[in-house]
């Protein structure tokens, strides 16, 4: 019976999703209170659906009632069911955000339904090509809403990213045709099996099938040599649309390459090749490293957690490539934290821009002591990314780095150790960040009247002039339009909420341990 | 003995080339609508060399449905004879440009969002007009640029 839930959650969002603009006409007004509704009944629904995997384990749903291969069908176990959840309640409490700070259109409610309904899908699909129509469904209103401020700079960032994306997802499509050649299928469960009967794992089609994949992947996620979309799009991009898109959209490709890799390939694709495996991990590496070291001397808050994106993405695919069970678990932990945190980042950063007209780091002077709350979460937020425990964030990048230093040990390959040095250098490298915006936020010994003064003259010296031109929200004269100097209230106990969330996550490893136990041992066995 | 392997390589060239001039076809449409993408400055022609792209993943799928002498996959009732071209890749290019059609209505809404704003199509100047409106970090080769400014934005 709970199987219903599966297309109904991906079906659901999408048809209300022509509410807003249909009712529209009559009430301007109709799309929060739509997209409240369908949104909640999404949390329900990844409740129950998560309840039912991890007690009676995982099912799958036939749609239209024909039985894979021949049909679609859906299905639900551990990870799924994650970041399934993930995708619900980061949408609702998105919801609470937009609907203190806009954008509020029922344009925008209408593609913000979309794209829920299309994250579920990806997350739930088992058939390679319905992930990618799902994919495109995703990328297609993401690049609807990063425009949604209507600003000239931000309909180039979302061009720059749509050709991208574009490509990223065409590249997965010449993959899913390469693998459709050589196994005449496009269940993942099938594939998986035809792979070995039709063709083999050293088959020029298949591993150029896991390559154009993996590239396309590439693209979508952000990794590094063509991460380039990702700052200007986050940057660019009204607040609450920033919050979503960072925490939930290349959280499901990520999440795609992990289910595609593990569920379609499988292990033994990665062990027999091990020129794939190895350009993953230097990929994931150079990541890792590139992005961190970008984050550290970018000065727009936006941007400097944009680039920290692509070093801990550079992470989760690491644990791909490593193929390790160990490592594999830190990657869907990292993978589901990270998600939380850059909600939590994003929503902070957010409320202190609406509040305090707070973009750069230097705007942030001393503001601990007019959003206590705020800044304390954004704090709490930020060590959790770094990697202190307990949080989340520890708990992702100490099973990744034990996973690549077992799997060295194992294979007494350099690699592995390679990768946790990477790790733990990224590490260094985002506490070089995250203290500055924490010392800037606590320590900077300042009153704010003068602050603001300050950093409006330090503005104005500035040849480049700043990103800030996103009108209404430059800090251009002492303070006069920099917001209402308070924070809304809903929105803020999210924010907090999310921070005890990140924390106490942290002492939930062996939890993870247990609920993630049977996709590990299928996906291994 | 060498003459000969390179015969028999020519022979099967041409006979690639002959027997399955729509994956070549395909392979060249890819690299033509990449190259149009990267290096055309108009957004509308990276927008056209998007499609381009696009299309040959579609000549791709079409390609492999192909079976020589084989007839429209609609069986008569009482059961048809054989063989048949496969329908499903076809079923899927369908569904695929549904996808790319919405793609490009969006990408040229985009780009009449960005020539009202700017009054330009060419990325160059586009860019240059960014960086005087602070949309965009100084060029890292002037002077007085900030060291954030990261450069990776050429490749789009």
């Amino acid at each position: 019976m709970t199987d219903v839930l599966l297309p109904l959650s991906i079906a659901v969002p999408i048809v209300a999703a022509t509410l807003p603009v249909a009712l529209g006409r009559w009430d301007a007004d109709v799309g929060w209170p739509v997209a409240a509704v369908t949104t909640l009944g999404l949390v329900g629904s990844a409740a129950a659906v998560a309840l039912e995997v991890y007690t009676g384990g995982p099912f799958d749903h036939e749609l239209g009632g024909f039985a894979p291969p021949i049909g679609i069908e859906l299905v639900a176990d551990e990870l799924s069911a994650a970041v399934f959840l993930l995708v619900a309640l980061v949408s609702a409490a998105t919801l609470v955000l937009s609907r203190a700070i806009g954008p509020r259109g029922n344009a925008f409610h209408s593609a913000y339904l979309l794209l829920t309904g299309g994250l579920v899908g990806v997350s739930l699909t088992g058939d390679l090509f319905n992930l990618f129509v799902f994919l495109e469904i995703v990328g297609l209103t993401t690049y609807a809403l990063i425009a949604a401020d209507r600003s000239g700079a931000s309909a180039y960032a979302s061009l720059k990213y749509l050709v991208v994306g574009t490509v990223g997802a065409s590249l997965y499509l010449v993959g899913v045709g390469y693998v459709f050649l050589a196994t005449g299928t496009l269940n993942m469960a099938d594939v998986s099996v035809q792979i070995v009967e039709r063709a083999s794992y050293t088959d020029p089609l298949v591993q150029a099938g896991f390559a154009f994949i993996a590239a396309g992947f590439a693209l979508k996620i952000a990794l590094f040599p063509v991460h380039t979309w990702q700052p200007d799009a986050y940057q660019r991009a009204p607040d609450a649309v920033t919050t979503l898109v960072a925490a939930l959209v290349s959280t499901a490709s990520a999440y795609a390459l992990i289910r595609v890799t593990y569920s379609v390939f499988t292990v033994e694709f990665l062990a027999a090749n091990d020129a794939i495996t190895t350009g993953l991990l230097l990929v994931a590496g150079v990541s890792i490293l590139a992005g961190s070291g970008l984050a550290v001397i970018q000065s727009d808050l936006k941007r400097m957690f944009a680039y920290s994106s692509v070093a801990q993405f550079g992470m989760v695919v690491a644990a791909v490539g490593i193929a390790d069970e160990t490592a594999l678990l830190g990657g869907i932990v990292h993978l589901i934290g990270h998600g939380l945190l850059k909600f939590g980042l994003f929503c902070g950063l957010a409320l202190l821009a609406a509040g305090y007209g707070a973009r750069r780091v230097e705007d942030l002077a001393s503001l601990a002591r007019d959003a206590p709350f705020a800044s304390g979460a954004l704090a709490v937020l930020g060590l959790a990314l770094v990697g202190v425990p307990p949080s989340i964030g520890f708990l992702g990048k100490w099973y990744i780095a034990l996973g690549a230093v077992r799997s060295a040990g194992a294979t007494g390959g350099v690699v592995g150790v390679g990768i946790a040095a990477v790790i733990l250098a990224s590490t260094l490298f985002t506490l070089a960040y995250v203290a500055r915006v924490i010392e800037r936020l606590y320590f900077a010994g300042v009153d704010r009247g003068d602050a603001e003064r300050g950093s409006a003259a330090g503005h104005a010296g500035t040849p480049s002039g700043g990103p800030d031109g996103d009108a209404g929200t430059a800090v251009a004269d002492g303070g006069g339009d920099a917001g209402p100097e308070t924070i809304p209230t809903a929105p803020l106990a999210v924010l907090v909420a999310a921070a005890l969330v990140a924390v106490g996550l942290g002492f939930a490893g062996a939890g993870f341990e247990t609920l993630l136990d049977p996709y590990l041992t299928e996906v291994f066995a | 003995m060498t003459a000969a392997s390179t015969a028999i390589a020519a022979q099967s060239a041409l006979d690639v080339l002959g027997t399955r001039h729509a994956y070549v076809v395909f392979a060249l449409l890819l690299c033509i609508g990449l190259y149009m993408m990267i290096a055309n400055p108009n957004l509308v022609k990276k927008v056209i060399g998007l499609n381009l792209f696009q299309t040959a993943i579609f000549l791709l799928f079409i390609a492999s449905a192909y079976v020589d002498g084989g007839a429209i996959p609609i069986v008569p009732s009482g059961g048809g004879t054989g063989p048949y071209v496969s329908p499903l890749p076809h079923v899927l290019v369908l569904t695929a440009i549904v996808v790319g059609v919405s793609l490009t209505a969006v990408a040229l809404a985009l780009c009449i969002r960005i020539y009202d704003e700017y009054g330009t199509l060419r990325v160059d100047t586009l860019r240059e007009l960014l960086r005087e409106e602070g949309s965009l970090p100084a060029r890292p080769d002037l002077p007085g640029s900030e060291p954030g400014s990261d450069g990776g934005d050429g490749d789009d």
